[in-house]
């Protein structure tokens, strides 16, 4: 049997798919994808394989593309992902997700879409944006956004979402319905800094195997969650920075996860010291390890977005992160030793990753 | 029928696409409405919420640019054009 390892990458200019085998030591690259289309984030469907893009043109507006050859061939659709005539126009979708059989995109203004037959059609989740505290929604920096989904592992009922400069919400009733989860989460740039909602999440997670345990990277620190979001113990300490972006979970083991710290929100949103480094916890986030061998350690001013690391299946297991400046990195040994995958991509919004056996 | 000249980067996303095609309707919402029924989707690549044509495209009827209500005559040539600009 023949593994094929894939990043799915989302650029400002279209979609690029790196490919290696379970080594993952040389990989080659192919792309642009989607017509060149910025793409927010790419994910892979497990029931059927299907690739799904989330994407917005500037001059033809949002679709969400598919695949079902693993990138070779593209379709996409926009069909009812509308807020109606009356309604604020949405230029882009920034995360799609399936799950339990549907599939969910998450878009600018802060709404979620459910589609029932695999991405040809559309219909709103009414139920987020009826919540009473949606006509206070205010954009952060990247807009007013809905940017994470986070489906529950087994019960096809429940799912949360991440919204910038909102905070995060669950539903239990399949998104007729909406609580916030919030409580615990500092929002240190408001005159209240433990408001119900408001807070600036950056990443969502959950554990593997524990439906309950949830991470976030958030504007304002690390936190984890061990009641499916109801109450975030804050988990920063030992990491050089509260901000980053993105935010991974191990795909078998609960206790592990990466985040990668950046200087700060007003510092210019670079890798400390402008040396890059991953940083991960085997403790649920009581300690920190820093985790660099074989990326650049001088004058390396990276960023990586919220949507921009990813690890694969495999044991051990692959990380992989890009960058705002278009270099792909990626890792065979759960961040033991990095090496460089693509140096000069267009900047780098998403990364997934997807392991095939063929 | 009107002669409807469509940009490449929107050929490119449809099969059914040409970049010259002739297309019925006497005003350019009708022409669009036309041009759907013959290539399903489009008119959501050239509408916005409104409706009225995305803010970074642009029509033009008999070369004078147009709105939705902006009537076509029978051999006119309507062009869609984006517009000049991203980095």
């Amino acid at each position: 049997m023949a593994t094929r390892v894939l990043l799915l990458v989302g650029t400002r200019k279209g979609a690029f798919i790196a490919e290696s085998d379970a080594g993952r030591a040389a990989w080659s690259l192919r792309g642009p994808l989607c017509e060149g289309w910025p793409v927010h984030d790419i994910s892979v469907d497990p029931a059927s394989g299907a690739l799904f893009a989330a994407a917005g043109s500037p001059w033809y507006g949002p679709a969400v593309w598919r695949s079902d050859d693993l990138g070779e061939t593209w379709t996409h659709s926009s069909s009812g992902l509308t807020y109606g005539d009356e309604g604020p126009a949405i230029p882009t979708v920034w995360n799609v997700t399936a799950a339990h059989g549907a599939v969910f995109a998450g878009v600018e203004p802060a709404g979620l879409f459910r589609s029932d037959d695999g991405g040809a059609t559309w219909s709103q989740v009414a139920g987020l944006r009826e919540h009473p505290s949606c006509p206070a929604w205010q954009p952060g920096n990247g807009g007013l956004i809905l940017h994470t989904i986070v489906p529950h592992a087994t019960d096809p009922l429940r799912m949360w979402i991440g919204i910038s400069a909102v905070g995060t919400f669950e539903t239990r009733d399949r998104g007729a319905t909406w609580e916030t989860r919030n409580r615990g989460v500092r929002a240190d740039f408001m005159p209240d800094p433990n408001p119900e909602f408001g807070q600036c999440v950056h990443k969502l997670v959950a554990a593997a195997g524990e439906p309950e345990t949830l991470y976030q990277q958030n504007h304002c620190g690390v936190y984890r969650s061990g009641d499916g979001g109801r109450s975030w113990t804050e988990i920063t300490a030992g990491l050089p920075s509260q901000f980053g972006f993105p935010m991974v979970a191990h795909p078998r083991d609960p206790a592990t996860a990466w985040v990668i710290p950046l200087n700060g929100d007003d510092r210019g949103r670079f890798m400390p010291d402008a040396a890059a480094a991953a940083w991960r916890t085997r403790d649920r986030g009581a300690t920190w390890e820093r985790q660099a061998a074989g990326l650049p350690q001088e004058h390396a001013f990276l960023g990586v977005l919220r949507e921009a690391m990813a690890v694969d299946r495999l044991d051990p297991v692959g990380i992989s992160f890009g960058s705002s400046n278009g270099e792909l990195w990626t890792s065979p040994d759960e961040g033991s030793t990095w090496s460089q995958v693509a140096a000069h991509l267009p900047a780098i919004w998403s990364v997934e990753a997807l392991v095939v056996e063929e | 029928m009107a002669t409807v000249v469509l940009p490449r980067s929107l050929v490119a996303l449809f099969p059914a696409a040409e970049r010259r095609c002739l297309v019925p309707g006497s005003t350019v919402a009708e022409v669009i409405d036309g041009l759907d029924a013959r290539v399903p989707g489009i008119a959501d690549r050239l509408l916005a919420p409104g409706p009225a044509i995305r803010e970074h495209l642009n029509i033009f009827v008999e070369g004078e640019r147009a709105g939705l209500a902006t009537s076509v005559a029978p051999d006119a040539v309507v062009h869609v054009i984006p517009a000049v600009s991203g980095g």
